[in-house]
Formats: structure tokens, C-alpha cells, sequence
């Protein structure tokens, strides 16, 4: 049955450029799966990690402005996606030690910091990052020979880098790594005496969180042909965060719905909302407070709910859930 | 060579000197116990001893292994486990999972990011194993959420020894249960083989005694008496502490 | 006067101003283990509000005291409403106060408009001041003046008095406090409102230096960050010193090496970090 059902969305979604009228939306959609993948490269350090972190769009921005000036240098693309990837790799090693430092609120403070360092790196360092001017930069792949210039192309290649993550990460939840992280998240001192060496399983997730963001970024960059610095601000950041905390941290699709979400209000609602801050940040305040857990768990709780209507009720206590993590 | 040694262990918070100089040799196999009242500095031993904490002066050794500067997470490698007095589970994971993530952290699977943890067939049949030791085999797939107190306890048992450690450290393992609770953990205890150390923490003495071979008296930081049950029991110092005699 | 000279009153100014924002920063963080990221909104809505209430009419010192309260008036009702809701949920409290910062800084936009506002610097105080032998302009002086008087009247009250003792308890260790009788969420009400009118008062008193213009929350929120990182949280020694330098570190690093700015003034907040997790003066790691 489940089986099913993930055909036929594959399907739907490869289909996209067909049925979703004109190529507005198709952009649209695009922009929906690179910042999915963004999200859920957020969501192995804030759902699976624990570490709530407010800075990501630094490495986010890393990612495309090291693209943009590789592109810019005259390189190929194969060396400036593995250039992009390589740097933001580095610097998620950098921020990673750095932010390791505190735990809980402390790193949450940390991350913060060095998101904002970025931001003002991109800002003021202006003949590394040419200021609030930005770098424009021409040309999208053209892998296997096929050019992704147009929205369709670049629909797919999108969709394809997303399932291969979407995959990867579903692997990595279910796989022993992925049990270690997720003890560190619930019982860190436990999982210490029990012989985990918790600093690196954190170490480590930040790096793998770093690389599909530093893809994420890479991907922005092909699709707007441009990066500034706001795509570091911390509103970047904020917004990031949004996607995978309205989602849920706790499933797969959760920060998958979080960024259709955001992406969708932006670039649809702000057609007839002129204060689109505002509203991000009305919605924040509601979803924490009165949707701690996010959507996606909050609809499948709905569900089952519904499903389970007439069958005779389990009055076993559940697990509460939606507790803010360490 | 001693299972367990500790020499002038000494640990302060801020002002307060908790361990003040303990020392305290335990023998492969034996059985010893840890009491005294509140605040004497039981779990704060415990801590120093499984690397949670790092004291300020002294020495532990572990099989005559110096351990004293080595990380906590090692430890465990090095055949430590323990289990705590408030329990710290994992809540939202079944029995079946709680056990297998504690026979992961001393296996080299634990770095895998690409197999899947259920099909890992060998580690999770030892998690049953550990299971059905502590008699809880039937509830291997309920969410621990759903357990009871003590079979929560039993869990933490549970998995301590699927660790099969050489050194088991007990912290108040009878804690809030029931009497046939408590003689459940007791014959659990005292099965355990001979070629496990086993050192208990434990405020209530009814139980404890009949699983103590030796007995430490902790009072505020320091060992006060040591030695064998009866003696212990019967020394005027221990009566002063817990009587005030 | 040499430039240095200059760059250096400036630093004092800054570093003045910094130490009203990241007190209060540094008081609610230490108390409420929030770090209330509404705070830069706090000192721009003051600003803003008391551009607004100049024009109106009334004088400057009446302005600045009024927005401190209503911006005060503003954080009680969040603390009450929404983060008293959440209480010792700590990351959802962060998220709120993230969320809210947004919320702000768009209503600000609509009512006051894109463009910066000017903030006359008070008559009296237009002019120069002879010190020493030396000119200073005299506004500049009288913030450092407000500043030490501050720091000494927050001094006080923290460890001269009942509340301050209760407050310093909660810092301490806020379960304590509770079984020792302390009205801890009482407390909570209070410090958040005593940080936002701090904040808010120095948005004003900022005014006629940086004039008030959106955005003006986003820059100086990391400015506190990095004080009370440096400095450490729930030492007010901490936050006087640590504002002092950052506030040298802004303009120094501004006029010496614009490029990198941001760097110099966040790359001693990250060797702290490394060498010492809870800051020059704080007392638990970050």
C-alpha cells in the first residue's frame, strides 16, 4: 500500500511541468525542492540531533557565493560544484567546533553568531563578495549534455538531487548512525557511559547537514543566477528554521511540507500581503505555541484519528510529545 | 590485581567538598555496597568512577589500568557500566530498541550510515537475550512510554549487562519499587556471574544487605567504616550515622 | 582632536550604549535561560516611539523616560502572554521572541516608513564639553555619564537590595529560589520589563548618534550577543567590560578595516568561546 502511494507521488511529481499550468509554478515548485532540501539538511541537527541551530543560512550562503566566484574564475561546473561542496564542508567543520562549544540555548546562541559573522562577511567584505551588490553569475549545468536552462530541465535535475537526498536521509534514519544521533538527542549522558563518543556523532551530523545544505545553496545559486547578501541574513535563517519546525522535525516529509509551506505563502501570498514579515513571523509565534510539533505529525495524529473513529479506544497513556529538545 | 581502585579521589562544587579523599579497593567478583544518608556523596563516586565528572585530585584504576584521565565514552569500552537512580531511557523507543542501542555503543556498527539497525540480526538476538535475562522478553516490541516502574527498572539492568562488563556499577537500583519488585531486582542481582564486579549504591538497607558481601559507609565525602556485613552492621559508627545513636 | 582620539569617544559612546542593551540582555538570559531575541526591536521601537513623541511636542529626557515604559509595558504583556506560557520550554521561547522580532520590525516599517529618522540631540547638550584640558562633544560625554550611572544604580539594586538578592538567587539556581519562597515568575515579569525599558531607553538615547532606521534591530542585536558571549550572562561586570570592548572593536575595526568589520568585532567572542565557554565573567559554560 505505502508502496503505491510513493509511486504515484513520484509520478505526480515528475509530472509537475505538465499539469501545473504555467511557468511560474513550475519555478515555484523548483524553488519548493531545493529549499526542501535545505530543510531537511536543517532537520538532521534540529530533529534527529537536537541542536536547534539559527546560523544555517550561513553555510547556505557559503555554498553560493563560493559557487558564484568559481563560476565567475572561469571554472567548469563539475569543479565548481565540488569546490562549493568542498569549502562548505570546511566551514561546517569550522562552525561545528565553534558551536560544539555549548549545548542546548548555548549553541543555539553560538550558531547565531557566526551566522550573522557571515552575513557581515558577505556584507562589508566587498571585493571578496562584491557587498549588497551581489554576484550574478550566467549559465546553469548542462549535465550529461543536457542543458538546464529552462524551468522544466531545471525542474528535474532539482527533483532528481532531492529524491537521491530524501533517500539518503531515510537511510540514514534507520540506519546504527542514525540511532546514535538520535540517542544523543534524548539521553546524552547515557549515551556517553553507554560508549558513544558524543561530541563526534554531533560533530559528524553537522557535517552531513552541511553537505546537502552547501547542495541547497548551490542549487539557489543555478536557479537565480544570483546571491546576495540576504540570502545570509538571519531572516534567512529564521525562514529555514520555519520550514522545518512548522513541518515537524519528527518525520521525513514534516520539513518537505514546512518548506512548500513558506515558499508557497512567499512567493504567492506576497502577491496580496504586503507585510510578508509580519505574517512569518505571526505564524512562528502560532505554530510554536499552539503546534509544537508541527503539521505533519499534528495531520497524521487528524488521520488516524478519523480512521480510528468507531474502533474501541486504547486508553493507554502515549508518550507526550512536542516538548521543546535540549 | 583489584577490580576497582580508587585513591584520595577528591571532588568540590563551588564550595562544597563532596568527595574528600575517598579510597576504596574492590576484588574481582566481589559484591560490594555503597550506603550512607543522603548527601554523603554515593552518586558523586559513581560519577568520578564512570568519567561523567572529573575529580580535582586522586586516582581511579580499573584492573590496575590507570583510568583516571581517559573520557568517559571509553570507559564503557573498557568494561564499565552502570545504571543510574533516576532512570534515564530512551522514552520513545521500545524495549527491543532501548537494549540495542546498548549494545551498539560498544560495537563499531555504531558509526554505520548505510545498513538498516532492525536487520542488524546478531546484535538485535543479544538485545532479546539481554531481555529475557531481566524476564521481559514478551515486551520487547512495547514503546517503553508504556511500561510499568519497575519493569522500567529491570530495563536499565537490562541493559548494563548486555554490556557484559566487568565492572557493574548499581545506583539505587531498588529504588520506588514494590516488596516483590524489589526481590525480583534482588534475585536478578545476585544471579549475575561471578566474573562481573558489582558495586551498589543503596539507601534501603533491608534489601541490600542480603546481596552485600562487603559493605562502604560513605558520610559527608569521606569512608567512615568498611567491611564485611556483619560487621559493618554492627560497628557503633554506622549505627551513630543511620540512628543517631 | 586626532582622529584616534575620536574613534576612541566613540568607542566610549558605543560601548555606553551597548552596556543599557546587553544589561538587560544579559539579566533576562542569566534569569529566564531565554536570550530574548526581541531585544534589538526593544531599542529600535524606542527610538522610534520617541521620534514620534518628540514630534508631538514633548522634550527629549520626557521621551526617552516614556518610551522606556511603554516599550517595558510592551515586553510585560509578552512575557504574561506568550512566554509565561511556555515557561521552561526554553528553545520555544527563543523561536516566540525570533518570531515576534519580525512581527515588529514590519508594524515599525509601516507605521515610520523606510527612511531613517533623525533624533535632535537634546539642546543643552549640543554643544562641547571641556574635560581635562580637552573638547569633547557634549553628548557624547553625557551618555558615558547615563551609562556609569546606570551600571552603578543596576549594581545597587542587584546587590543591595531584597530584590536584587532574589533576582542574583534566581540567577544562581532558579528551583532553589522557588523552594525558598522566591515569587519566581513574579520575578521573570519583572526583569524582562526592567531589560525592555533599558533597551528601549537606549534606543533613545542612541538616537541622535545613530538616528533610527529599519534594520537598526538587526545590527545591534548581535552587538549584545557578543557582549553578553563575551562578557558572560548574569555578570554585569561582564556586560560594562564587554560592551566597552566591542564597542572599541566596532569602530576601530570599522575605520582600520572596513572590509572586515564583522570580523574583528566577532573573532575575540570566538576565541572566547573556545577558551573559555562562559565568558570573561560568567559563571556556567554557555
Amino acid at each position: 500500500m505505502r508502496y503505491l502511494a510513493l509511486a504515484a507521488a513520484l509520478v505526480i511529481l515528475a509530472a509537475v511541468p505538465f499539469w501545473v499550468g504555467s511557468v511560474y509554478y513550475v519555478n515555484i515548485a523548483s524553488q519548493v525542492l531545493f529549499y526542501a532540501v535545505f530543510a531537511l539538511a536543517i532537520n538532521v541537527l534540529v530533529g534527529y540531533a537536537g541542536l536547534v541551530t539559527l546560523g544555517h543560512a550561513g553555510l547556505f550562503g557559503i555554498a553560493a557565493y563560493a559557487g558564484a566566484r568559481l563560476l565567475n574564475a572561469g571554472h567548469g561546473h563539475a569543479v565548481v560544484v565540488a569546490g562549493a561542496l568542498a569549502a562548505t564542508l570546511v566551514a561546517a567543520a569550522l562552525f561545528a567546533t565553534l558551536a560544539l562549544r555549548g549545548t542546548g540555548i548555548g549553541f543555539v546562541m553560538i550558531t547565531l553568531a557566526i551566522g550573522q559573522i557571515v552575513w557581515g562577511v558577505a556584507y562589508r567584505w566587498i571585493s571578496l563578495t562584491n557587498g549588497d551588490n551581489g554576484i550574478s553569475i550566467s549559465g546553469r549545468p548542462s549535465p550529461l549534455g543536457l542543458s538546464l536552462a529552462s524551468p522544466p530541465r531545471f525542474y528535474w535535475a532539482t527533483l532528481a538531487v532531492f529524491l537521491v537526498e530524501i533517500a539518503s536521509m531515510a537511510v540514514f534514519v534507520a540506519s546504527p548512525f542514525g540511532a546514535s544521533v538520535r540517542g544523543t538527542r534524548d539521553q546524552p549522558r547515557r549515551m556517553a557511559a553507554l560508549g558513544y563518543h558524543v561530541w563526534l556523532i554531533r560533530f559528524l551530523a553537522f557535517l552531513l547537514s552541511g553537505f546537502w545544505t552547501g547542495v541547497a545553496g548551490l542549487l539557489y545559486l543555478y536557479y537565480n543566477q544570483f546571491v546576495s547578501p540576504q540570502a545570509v541574513a538571519l531572516t534567512a535563517s529564521a525562514e529555514a528554521l520555519l520550514m522545518v519546525i512548522s513541518g515537524g522535525t519528527a518525520t521525513l516529509l514534516g520539513p518537505v511540507a514546512g518548506a512548500a509551506l513558506v515558499v508557497v505563502m512567499k512567493s504567492v501570498a506576497s502577491a496580496y500581503i504586503e507585510r510578508w514579515n509580519f505574517v512569518l513571523g505571526a505564524i512562528f509565534v502560532a505554530i510554536v505555541i499552539f503546534m509544537p510539533e508541527g503539521m505533519v505529525p499534528g495531520a497524521v495524529r487528524l488521520g488516524r484519528r478519523a480512521l480510528a473513529a468507531g474502533r474501541p479506544r486504547v486508553s493507554a497513556a502515549l508518550p507526550a510529545d512536542g516538548e521543546a529538545r535540549r | 590485581m583489584s577490580a576497582l581502585a580508587v585513591r584520595g579521589l577528591t571532588k568540590s562544587f563551588g564550595g562544597l567538598l563532596v568527595t574528600a579523599g575517598v579510597n576504596l579497593t574492590v576484588e574481582p567478583g566481589e559484591r560490594r555496597l555503597i550506603i550512607g544518608p543522603n548527601g554523603a556523596g554515593k552518586t558523586t563516586l559513581f560519577n568520578l568512577i564512570t568519567g561523567e565528572l572529573r575529580p580535582d585530585r586522586g586516582a581511579i584504576t580499573l584492573f590496575e589500568r590507570d583510568i583516571t584521565r581517559v573520557p568517559g565514552w571509553r570507559r564503557a569500552h573498557l568494561g564499565i557500566s552502570r545504571t543510574y537512580q533516576i532512570i534515564t531511557l530512551f522514552p520513545n523507543e521500545t524495549l527491543l530498541r532501548n537494549v540495542t542501542l546498548s549494545l551498539l555503543g560498544l560495537s563499531a556498527l555504531r558509526w554505520d550510515p548505510i545498513t538498516r539497525l532492525d536487520r542488524q540480526a546478531a546484535l538485535v538476538a543479544s538485545a532479546r537475550e539481554a531481555l529475557a535475562r531481566v524476564g521481559l522478553e514478551h515486551l520487547a516490541g512495547r514503546p517503553l512510554a508504556q511500561t510499568s516502574y519497575g519493569e522500567r527498572r529491570r530495563v536499565e539492568i537490562a541493559m548494563a549487562l548486555a554490556q557484559r562488563p566487568k565492572l557493574l556499577l548499581l545506583d539505587e537500583p531498588f529504588a520506588g519499587l514494590s516488596i516483590e519488585e524489589r526481590r525480583d531486582v534482588l534475585r536478578l542481582v545476585t544471579s549475575i556471574p561471578r566474573d562481573v564486579t558489582t558495586v551498589m549504591i543503596e539507601h534501603d538497607m533491608d534489601v541490600a544487605l542480603d546481596f552485600a558481601e562487603r559493605i562502604t559507609v560513605l558520610h559527608l565525602g569521606e569512608v567512615v567504616v568498611e567491611g564485611g556485613r556483619s560487621e559493618v552492621v554492627a560497628h557503633p559508627r554506622t549505627q551513630e550515622i543511620y540512628f543517631g545513636a | 582632536m586626532s582622529l584616534w582620539l575620536v574613534l576612541a569617544v566613540n568607542s566610549v559612546t558605543l560601548g555606553g550604549l551597548l552596556f543599557l542593551l546587553s544589561a538587560g540582555f544579559s539579566l533576562i538570559f542569566g534569569l529566564m535561560r531565554i536570550p530574548n531575541l526581541t531585544h534589538g526591536s526593544f531599542f529600535m521601537l524606542g527610538a522610534y516611539l520617541a521620534a514620534s513623541l518628540i514630534q508631538a511636542g514633548l522634550d527629549f529626557w520626557t521621551a526617552a523616560l516614556l518610551s522606556g515604559l511603554l516599550v517595558a509595558a510592551f515586553g510585560g504583556m509578552i512575557e504574561r502572554l506568550l512566554l509565561r506560557r511556555l515557561a521552561g520550554a526554553e528553545l520555544a521561547q527563543v523561536l516566540v521572541t525570533l518570531g515576534l522580532s519580525f512581527m515588529v520590525a514590519d508594524v515599525c516599517l509601516k507605521v515610520w516608513t523606510g527612511d531613517p529618522i533623525r533624533i535632535a540631540t537634546p539642546a543643552a547638550l549640543s554643544g562641547t564639553a571641556s574635560v581635562l584640558g580637552m573638547t569633547f562633544p557634549a553628548y557624547r560625554l553625557a551618555i558615558s555619564v547615563i551609562a556609569v550611572a546606570f551600571a552603578v544604580a543596576l549594581w545597587a539594586l542587584l546587590d543591595r537590595t531584597r530584590l536584587g538578592a532574589m533576582i542574583r538567587a534566581g540567577v544562581d539556581d532558579p528551583a532553589m529560589a522557588r523552594v525558598a519562597g522566591i515569587r519566581v515568575s513574579r520575578l521573570f515579569t519583572l526583569v524582562f520589563c526592567l531589560g525592555a525599558w533599558l533597551a528601549g531607553f537606549a534606543g533613545v538615547i542612541g538616537g541622535p548618534i545613530l538616528s533610527v532606521y529599519p534594520g537598526l534591530d538587526q545590527e545591534m542585536l548581535p552587538l549584545a550577543l557578543v557582549v553578553v558571549i563575551l562578557g558572560g550572562s548574569g555578570s554585569l561586570l561582564g556586560s560594562l567590560v564587554g560592551s566597552l570592548i566591542v564597542g572599541f572593536l566596532y569602530n576601530f575595526g570599522q575605520a582600520m578595516f572596513p572590509e572586515l568589520a564583522y570580523v574583528v568585532l566577532f573573532l575575540p567572542m570566538l576565541l572566547v568561546l573556545v577558551i573559555r565557554p562562559q565568558g570573561l565573567f560568567g559563571r556556567q559554560p554557555a
